[in-house]
């Protein structure tokens, strides 16, 4: 190559910050969508290139591997196809009035924002510059989910931007120490906080330092990724906010926490005087299962309901990313990969369904597959997905986590069979409820594409199905990276 | 070993003086007395901060006591001086728990931050353990004003005081590189600048700051 040379991880970066300054100024907002759409898709094709080149070598602020790459091609892809489900469910708001232009054009700049924060925390191999872009995403997440400014809406921005902040502030006092830690033996100065120089020589690291750190770590983490007790802002944040928002929350917002704390753990399974983080991670996965999986019965609102799934479904992730091992690793990739595709199928359809009743109300939402068949049966198979029924792909990787923790670990086997089973029940007896019977409400039929909502279901029951080798080879070696 | 000691005294006396004043934040009923003492305290944070730049040789962290200074003991509590003003709740501040407990609570949580730091790091030199250890009491005393508290704007008040924790243990750690100071400021920038959003769009709702009036909007109680 002579003269130019395109480097995808930074072009992550600079496609959604760029587009986010033009969307701020452009007026018209149907330009705005489509805009947005193309910008995502610019976004998704770079990160596919990025298997494609060779890889830089890592600098001091990025940083792309085996591990983050898996991230990043799944988080453009979803912000690629929520961008053009996006675009039809805000004609539709504002058909309604419930949001004006001016609203528009700051949603599609924060939109962009989100994206450049989510990138950004994924490629940086700087602990203080990973904290920076999680907080960033965590900001302008906010400012979307009050976007609608009715009562409910501030009530949820306000108790999310609360209690993220509360965590994002004991994420950064872990950081803090793990700079305290690193600074004895890597020296003072900027290096002490580059993630590659660090997994090196941890095991040099005072463990207590270390252990300390881990926990504010944890803590600081944890409550983005939506683990119980810590959970709180998430049913209403997903809940409250405009449905694009609850589909990257949930899709994506949770996984940029959770890869966080993997790196996180990576430092620590590196020093043997360190406690494992493994037991911590195990119990706080565990406690988010049986928990969330008893409150979805006491659900009346569809949006919530989901929400508190996703709850479920990190806390399945984070324990089986918390058994460690390779093959409980990659079943928690899988099933990460799997749940953001799922749910955000789901909130999609959440979202059509929502806008055509004018209600998230599930007790006035009935017979969907007599009114609308396609999106009704669309509901039916992201449920049956979500809950872990063969032959679709979250059957396989909760399969996968529950038999390797079953040769290791058989009572605790046993608890998260039981959350998943409780969690199992509660929403085929809604599901049933919102597919069938006799339809209530509006017959309209419903505007925008179903096409984001079908593509995923496809690829989950593809993946189901038939893993391609590669995929398949991938995902075992990032396993093995995760130890 | 003279100056030593005496840079240990003075960084020491300054933590100190925070911690004590995270408590004074404790007690105040009202808000106006509330963002005087948030003032102070980001006053002692700055004096802090440029007294380990000083120590440190480390000049860029004079923009961080000058940011604390200029920023948060000057700019944030006028403005938010103002808010209160412009919404009419100079009035008390209820809190959802009663004096005694909160202190009591706040004597357990800096006890707490004392014995976990100095007896995790009894290798670090002792300059930085026990500012780490003071900056932890801060930070979970702007928590435990974030919980007491059920005005938006006491919350707020909390939050950044948590804030000012942080800063503090981020200059106590020797040569912390500056993209993590400035991110901080930063990030302290951006937090107010949602506050403020928040407040008025709360203000043009309700007309109240009160959170608890927002308990009651839950979606699925009826």
């Amino acid at each position: 190559m002579t003269g130019f040379s395109f480097d995808p991880a930074a072009a992550v970066l600079w496609i959604p910050a760029a587009s986010a300054l033009l969307l701020a100024a452009l007026p018209d907002y149907r330009l705005t969508a489509r805009l947005n759409i193309v910008a995502s898709l610019a976004t998704f094709v770079a990160a596919l290139s990025l298997f494609l080149i060779d890889r830089p070598l890592p600098g001091a602020y990025l940083l792309v591997d085996d591990l983050n790459i898996v991230f990043i091609v799944l988080n453009t892809f979803v912000g690629f196809t929520t961008s053009i489900f996006s675009a039809g469910y805000i004609a539709h708001e504002l058909e309604t009035g419930r949001l004006t232009p001016v609203y528009l054009r700051f949603y599609h700049a924060m939109y962009q924002t989100m994206m450049f924060g989510m990138n950004l925390a994924f490629v940086s191999n700087n602990i203080g510059l990973m904290w920076v872009a999680v907080e960033v995403a965590t900001l302008t997440t906010v400012l979307m989910v009050g976007i609608y400014r009715t009562h409910a809406a501030l009530e949820a921005a306000w108790k999310y931007f609360i209690l993220g902040s509360v965590g994002i502030a004991f994420a950064l006092f872990g950081t803090i120490l793990v700079y305290m830690a690193a600074r004895p033996v890597v020296g003072e100065g900027p290096d002490a906080m580059v993630w590659t120089v660090l997994v090196g020589q941890t095991a040099k690291f005072d463990p207590a330092l270390l252990n300390v750190a881990f926990v504010f770590l944890l803590l600081g983490y944890g409550t983005k990724v939506g683990l119980a007790p810590l959970h709180a802002w998430l049913p209403d944040a997903h809940a409250e906010g405009p449905t694009p928002i609850s589909a990257v929350l949930s899709g994506l917002l949770l996984n940029v926490a959770l890869y966080a704390l993997l790196r996180f753990k990576i430092l620590l399974a590196a020093s043997p005087g360190a406690i494992a983080p493994g037991p911590l991670m195990v119990t706080m996965g565990l406690i988010s299962v049986v928990f969330a999986a008893f409150m979805l019965y006491r659900r009346r609102d569809i949006k919530r309901l989901f929400a508190y799934s996703s709850i479920e479904h990190m806390g399945i992730i984070v324990f089986a990313f918390g058994m460690g091992g390779p093959l409980a690793n990659f079943a928690g990739l899988l099933h990460m990969v799997m749940h953001s595709l799922t749910k955000s199928a789901i909130f999609f359809a959440v979202g059509h369904i929502s806008q055509i009743k004018g209600t998230q109300r599930i007790a006035r939402i009935r017979g969907l597959t007599v009114t609308h068949p396609a999106l009704g049966w669309g509901l039916v198979v992201g449920v049956v997905a979500i809950a872990g029924l063969p032959p679709l792909g979250i059957f396989m990787s909760e399969f996968l986590v529950v038999s390797s923790t079953f040769a290791r670990q058989p009572l605790l086997a046993l608890v998260l069979v039981f959350g998943i089973l409780v969690a199992f029940g509660a929403l085929i007896l809604r599901l049933t409820n919102v597919a069938f019977g006799e339809p209530r409400g509006s017959k309209a039929p419903a505007e925008g594409s179903y096409l984001p909502m079908f593509a995923h279901l496809a690829l989950v029951l593809i993946a189901g199905i038939y893993l391609p080798g590669p995929l398949v080879d991938w995902f075992q070696h990032v396993a093995r990276l995760l130890g | 070993m003279q100056l030593h000691s005496l840079a240990f005294d003075v960084s020491h006396t300054l933590a100190g003086g925070l911690v004590l004043i995270s408590f004074l934040m404790l007690y105040q009923d009202r808000l106006y007395s509330l963002l005087n003492v948030f003032a102070l305290h980001a006053l002692v944070l700055a004096l802090s901060v440029a007294w380990q730049a000083f120590v440190q040789n480390a000049p860029h962290l004079y923009v961080t006591a000058v940011i604390a200074l200029v920023f948060k003991a000057i700019i944030i509590p006028v403005a938010l001086h103002r808010i209160v003003q412009r919404l009419g709740i100079h009035r008390d501040i209820e809190s959802a728990v009663g004096i005694g407990p909160t202190m009591l609570a706040g004597m357990g949580l800096v006890a707490l931050s004392m014995v976990l730091m100095l007896r995790v790091t009894p290798e670090a030199d002792p300059l930085a353990r026990e500012d780490l250890a003071f900056a932890l009491s801060v930070v979970l005393l702007g928590l435990l004003v974030m919980v007491t508290r059920r005005n938006a704007v006491s919350q707020v008040v909390g939050f950044m005081s948590l804030e000012n924790g942080l800063v503090l243990a981020a200059t106590g750690a020797k040569g912390m590189p500056l993209v993590v100071e400035i991110s901080v400021a930063f990030s302290i920038l951006i937090a107010f600048i949602v506050i403020g959003i928040f407040l008025f769009r709360i203000r043009e709702r309700f007309d109240s700051v009160d959170v608890s009036t927002l308990d009651d909007f839950r979606g699925e109680r009826r």
